[in-house]
């Protein structure tokens, strides 16, 4: 449905008080696009990684992990330097443009790092510095332009856009293997080409808010540290750590279809293509939904298909059965709960500080989801993966009952309230 | 930016397309154009008569004269990771590509394709048991070295008579020190055969042991023999196996090339002192060969006395994965 409407010409945002898909304005889908394109790029070469790493350059796979997780932390600190520089400025789409180049950049970095591990290991970072510099200030650009009844429509749309290139980036990087004869190189050129377009749609087609600027001094520091007094913030980021805590990781969960299943270790990137298939068909409507239902509740029944998840991983089912139903729920619980956390988040946080504030939930979603993982690889270690799973699942209920006495007081969609006027 | 109207924006994204795409194209072309480059050009060298030992050369499975192994060199186009051979039958674990996992080939005398294995994980070891008859495999499923902690390894066996796959030894009854023995972190690798089709030999892990193992086929069990053996080797008459002993029980100091006497079970370290981290190969009852890699990476294969009498000496340059073809 959202398909149909890239081509229509948009007014701006909140004019004639529209609601509905019919408002979501142009720049939702011009940062749709642009995320769309970029992660095509983004998934083809983490796709092709591990495997290059492993067969192409005789890296041990232990030696990935570590590169992989060292640097997790200091993007998390870029992101929230980030979101504080855009609010500051009120540029919100140069520091989301400089993210989406330096991730460029790194692509053509993979090339020039050779077989030299620290070499690939400062280019990944790169590489994540890229997506934790852009990810706050395109969301806060979404809130921006779209009236506040609508972000969960927004956000789904922006999703689906997003998954659909991961779902599309993999496939790609295996036509380009294919094509260029099991050669790694072209699969880097190609995703650097495909980043490239994406800044360059960014550039052309995204217009940042021309909000009235704040009264002289910009956004003190303080306001920063006001802001983690802020009630809406102080109820959303123990929300959005409660999610991170309970996402132990598509890796384990893979993993464990696998396992089950027993299938080829080719198999493994379909998996992940599954997962986004659901996600991206899912993330629009369950956003609509969301704005007519509420929020909370579409985040509560996305966990609720989470516990699902986990305890099929070792339940009666097995064979195709078992891994459509545990891809699609999975992409239904990331559909109900990533777009609509950050549509929950635009309506809760003011608008000055609205990039940092979406900075520090997501900082803490991310950091929460490292504390998860490394948590589940214990748990999995000491008990088996089976009681782990199951423990996993426990969580998630856990997660259900705080996340409802935390956020269901301010549930309801804000009605249409003054939403900022695009001048 | 502001400046441009949407036709010209349009424009200009249209032609950035284009032109980013002709790139992508570009690279794709050249990669497919200078597709195995990196492969040496078969040669079929003049091979004097006699016995010859099988070899690889840069991943090609190649032949060379036992007299001379320094010598000509018959390179063929067949990429291997490992390669091992008996009794015209000739064993081939296909390297990994990129959209493609492992493959285990069983090839005839001329190498035609006779069978192949689907198999998932990064080749490791292969034998083939005297007669020709059972092919047997090793791979990592993760991790890929015995040095590191973590690894996993898979290791199978074939009956290329009868068809019969063995998927993995840990299907196998075990008995540890006499007793059965059943634990999750169970590994086995490098097996050798015994001249009757059905006795091997093989290297159990668990627990921080690495126990050489005695297998039985038909009753699909293994019981173990000594401790820190490594990778067995049969000799050609049955009495002794040829290993890998970790130094001071710890693979992580490195390996010593050692034999052991079934019968009583002693242990003979060899003249090797540099750490060898193969499945050695029996020339004939008193000589094994083995490949020990560079510093830049390349391996040349070694041999050494069997009883510790005299000095390792450089047999053939740039090759490893050896083994002598008695029938040739």
């Amino acid at each position: 449905m959202y398909l149909a409407m890239i081509g229509r010409p948009k007014t701006g945002a909140g004019e004639g008080g529209r609601r509905g898909w019919a408002a979501l304005s142009g720049n939702v889908l011009a940062l749709g696009t642009v995320s769309l394109v970029t992660d095509i790029s983004a998934e083809m070469v983490a796709a092709v990684l591990p495997l290059y790493l492993v067969v192409g350059l005789h890296l041990s796979p232990l030696a990935y992990g570590v590169l992989d997780g060292v640097h997790t932390g200091a993007t998390a600190l870029l992101r929230l330097v980030g979101g504080y520089v855009a609010d500051r400025t009120r540029r919100r789409k140069t520091v989301a443009g400089l993210g989406y180049g330096l991730s460029a950049a790194a692509k053509l970095g993979l090339l020039a790092a050779g077989s030299s591990a620290s070499a690939i290991g400062l280019v990944i970072t790169v590489d994540r510095a890229g997506k934790g510099l852009r990810t706050a200030p395109r969301d806060a650009l979404i809130t921006l332009c779209t009236p506040p009844s609508d972000l969960g429509r927004a956000f789904g749309v922006h999703r689906a856009m997003d998954s659909m290139g991961a779902f599309a980036g993999p496939l790609v990087a295996l036509a380009v293997l294919a094509a260029a004869g099991g050669a790694f190189a072209p699969v880097f050129v190609t995703s650097f080409c495909v980043a490239a377009m994406g800044v360059l749609i960014l550039v052309l087609f995204v217009r940042d808010h021309a909000g009235a600027r704040p009264p002289q001094g910009t956004v003190p520091p303080r306001a920063v540290v006001g802001l983690l007094r802020d009630s809406g913030v102080r109820r959303l980021l123990p929300a959005a750590c409660l999610l991170g805590l309970t996402t132990v990781g598509d890796g384990f969960v893979y993993l464990l279809l696998q396992r089950r299943e027993d299938l080829a270790l080719a198999w493994f990137p379909l998996l992940a293509v599954g997962t986004s298939l659901a996600y991206l068909l899912l993330a629009a409507p369950l956003g609509a939904l969301a704005d007519r239902v509420g929020r909370v509740p579409v985040m509560l029944g996305g966990y609720g298909a989470l516990v699902v998840v986990y305890l099929l991983l070792f339940g009666p089912l097995s064979g195709w059965p078992l891994i459509v139903l545990v891809l699609g729920l999975y992409g239904a619980f990331y559909a109900a709960t990533d777009g609509v956390l950050m549509a929950l988040t635009g309506t809760l946080v003011p608008e000055g500080t609205r990039t940092t504030g979406i900075a520090i939930v997501q900082s803490g979603q991310a950091v929460a989801y490292l504390g998860s993982s490394v948590l589940f690889g214990l748990a999995w270690q000491l008990w088996g993966p089976e009681t782990a799973s199951r423990l996993a699942a426990l969580a998630v209920v856990v997660a259900i009952g705080a996340t409802a006495l935390l956020l269901i007081r301010r549930n309801h969609p804000t009605p249409a309230e003054p939403v900022e006027n695009p001048s | 930016m502001t400046a441009l109207s949407h036709r010209a924006r349009l424009l200009v994204a249209a032609l950035a397309a284009v032109a980013l795409t002709g790139v992508a194209v570009v690279s794709v072309r050249m990669a497919a154009g200078a597709g195995g480059t990196d492969a040496t050009p078969p040669t079929q060298a003049n091979l004097a008569e006699g016995p010859r030992l099988q070899v690889l050369t840069n991943g090609q499975l190649s032949v060379v004269s036992a007299q001379d192994p320094g010598g000509p060199r018959t390179v063929t186009a067949v990429r291997c990771d490992r390669a091992h051979a008996a009794a015209h039958v000739v064993v081939c674990l296909r390297p990994v590509e990129a959209l493609r996992t492992t493959q285990l080939v069983v090839l005839d005398r001329d190498l035609r394709e006779q069978r192949s294995v689907d198999l998932a994980g990064i080749p490791n070891r292969a034998r083939v048991s005297p007669s020709g008859r059972l092919v047997a495999w090793t791979l990592f499923v993760d991790g890929h070295s015995y040095a590191t902690g973590g690894f996993s390894t898979q290791t199978g066996i074939l009956d290329t008579r009868s068809g019969q796959i063995v998927k993995s030894l840990e299907e196998f009854t075990v008995a540890r020190d006499g007793q059965p023995y059943r634990a999750e972190d169970v590994n086995f690798w490098g097996v050798t055969f015994a001249d009757d089709d059905n006795r091997f030999y093989a290297t159990m892990s668990t627990n921080g042991h690495r126990y050489l193992v005695e297998g039985d086929l038909a009753a699909r069990t293994v019981r173990t023999l000594a401790d820190n053996v490594e990778c067995p080797s049969l000799s050609p008459d049955g009495t002794r196996v040829a290993f890998k002993a970790a130094v001071d029980g710890d693979p992580g100091r490195g390996w010593r090339l050692s034999t052991l006497d079934l019968a009583s079970l002693r242990a003979t370290a060899l003249s090797e002192t540099r750490s060898v981290d193969d499945q050695p190969a029996w020339l004939d009852n008193t000589t094994l060969a083995y490949a020990l890699q560079r510093e830049d990476g390349t391996n040349d294969v070694w041999s050494v006395p069997a009883d510790g009498a005299a000095m390792p000496r450089l047999l053939v340059p740039g090759a490893n994965s050896p083994v002598f073809l008695s029938e040739a």
